[in-house]
C-alpha cells in the first residue's frame, strides 16, 4: 500500500497474560522445561544406582531437601498441565482414519488415556514385583 | 427482548493518519436492536451520527470476509457479531491485531496478499488433461478429504489471533498453510511436492507453536490449525525418507 502512512501497533510483552487460551498455551510451552527437569532427575537417580548403594543413599537425601521436594511438586503440577493439554490436541494433529471414516476426537484422546494407565500399571507391576 | 431495549456504547478505535500520530478511541451511543450486529451499529454510526469513520464491510452474510475486527478484543466478522450478546456494553471495536493500520477500523493485508501465491494454491498437474479428454473426476469421498478447507473466506481472522505471526511478520500463517493442505488432498492435485518446499521452510509450518486461537476464531470452522500439525506430519515424515531413502525411491 504505497503512499499511505500506516500504523504498527506494538505487542507488549505481557501479550499471553490477558485471555485464558494464550495463557494456558504459554504455561503448556513453559511445561517443556520441568519434563526437562524430570528427565534429568531419573538419569540421576539411575546413576546413582548403578554406582552402588552408598551412591543411592545420596540421591535419596538429595531428593528428600525441602527445596528438591519443592520443584519436583511444581514438577508434578506441569507434567499433569503437559498430559492433559497435548492429550487433548492430538485429534487436532492426527487425521485417524477407521475402515474410511474419521474416528472421533473423543476416542482418539481416551485411546491416549487407557495407554498412560496400561503402561503405568505395567510400570508399578515391574517395580513392586 | 423487545425489539429496542435502550441504547448500549461502542469504544471504537479511530486513527486518521494524516492528523493522528497514533490511534485513540471516540465512544458513540447506537440503538440497543435485537437483530442489529456490530456491523450494522457501526452502520448506523456512519450514516446518522460521523461519517467520517472507517472500515470495510460488504455481504453482510459472512461470504465476503471484508468485515472482520476485534470486538472486545476477540477477532470476529461483525456481521455475525451481535449487539445484545454484549449487552450492557460497552463494545470494544478495533482494527484487527497484527495489521499495520490503514485508517480506523481498516487495516492493510497485503502482507498475506503477498505470502498467499508462494504457497500455490491451485491445482497443479504435472501433465494438463486436454479438453477432449473431459473433466477431471472425483468421488464424494475426494471432495469430502478437502472440503472443509476449501470453506476458508481470507478474513484475516485467523492472523489477527495468532499471536506467531504478532511476533514474526515472516510467518506463512494459518489460512495460507490451511489453503495449500487443501490443494494437497485434493484428488486432482499433483503440486504436493512444490507446497512442501515452501512450507517446510522455518517460516513455514515450523514457525507455529500450536496455539490453536486461529481454529477457534474461524468464522468457516476451516481449523487451520489441525492443516498446520498435519503438514508437519507430513513434512517430518518426508525429512526422515529424504535422509533413509536413495533419491530415486522417494
Amino acid at each position: 500500500m504505497n503512499g499511505v502512512r500506516t500504523y504498527r501497533r506494538p505487542i507488549s510483552t505481557w501479550w499471553w497474560v490477558g485471555k485464558r487460551t494464550y495463557f494456558v498455551f504459554v504455561m503448556r510451552e513453559l511445561s517443556s522445561i520441568f519434563i526437562a527437569w524430570l528427565v534429568v532427575y531419573l538419569l540421576l537417580m539411575i546413576a546413582a544406582i548403578g554406582r552402588g548403594a552408598d551412591a543411592y543413599d545420596d540421591f535419596l537425601r538429595f531428593a528428600a531437601n525441602p527445596v528438591v521436594v519443592v520443584v519436583d511438586l511444581v514438577a508434578l503440577a506441569f507434567v499433569v498441565l503437559h498430559t492433559i493439554t497435548w492429550f487433548g490436541l492430538t485429534p487436532k494433529a492426527m487425521d485417524v482414519r477407521a475402515a474410511g471414516r474419521p474416528v472421533p476426537a473423543a476416542a482418539v484422546i481416551a485411546s491416549q488415556y487407557v495407554g498412560l494407565v496400561v503402561v503405568s500399571a505395567f510400570v508399578v507391576w515391574l517395580v513392586s514385583r | 427482548m423487545p425489539d429496542e431495549a435502550g441504547t448500549i456504547g461502542l469504544r471504537v478505535a479511530r486513527y486518521r493518519p494524516d492528523t493522528d500520530s497514533e490511534p485513540g478511541w471516540q465512544e458513540y451511543d447506537v440503538p440497543l436492536r435485537r437483530e442489529w450486529t456490530v456491523l450494522d451499529a457501526l452502520n448506523h454510526v456512519k450514516n446518522e451520527v460521523d461519517p467520517t469513520l472507517s472500515f470495510r464491510w460488504s455481504c453482510r452474510m459472512g461470504i465476503c470476509g471484508s468485515c472482520g475486527m476485534d470486538v472486545d478484543g476477540t477477532p470476529r466478522l461483525t456481521c455475525g457479531t451481535f449487539l445484545a450478546d454484549f449487552a450492557p456494553g460497552p463494545i470494544r471495536v478495533e482494527p484487527l491485531s497484527n495489521f499495520p493500520v490503514v485508517r480506523d477500523l481498516v487495516v492493510d493485508i497485503d502482507d498475506f496478499i503477498q505470502k498467499l501465491p508462494r504457497v500455490k494454491p491451485w491445482i497443479i498437474r504435472d501433465e494438463e488433461k486436454s479438453v477432449d479428454e473431459g473433466e477431471y473426476l472425483q468421488s464424494p469421498e475426494e471432495l469430502d478429504a478437502y472440503k472443509q478447507f476449501s470453506m476458508c473466506i481470507n478474513c484475516m481472522l485467523c492472523y489477527a489471533a495468532c499471536p506467531v505471526y504478532g511476533l514474526d511478520p515472516d510467518f506463512v500463517g494459518p489460512a495460507a498453510i490451511a489453503l495449500a493442505e487443501r490443494y494437497d488432498l485434493d484428488s486432482r492435485d499433483q503440486g504436493a511436492r512444490e507446497r512442501l518446499d515452501v512450507l517446510i521452510e522455518h517460516e513455514g509450518v515450523w514457525g507455529c507453536t500450536f496455539v490453536g486461537e486461529c481454529t477457534r476464531v474461524c468464522p468457516k470452522h476451516v481449523d487451520p490449525a489441525g492443516a498446520i500439525q498435519r503438514y508437519k506430519l507430513k513434512a517430518a515424515r518426508e525429512s526422515v525418507k529424504a535422509l533413509l531413502l536413495p533419491r530415486g525411491a522417494r
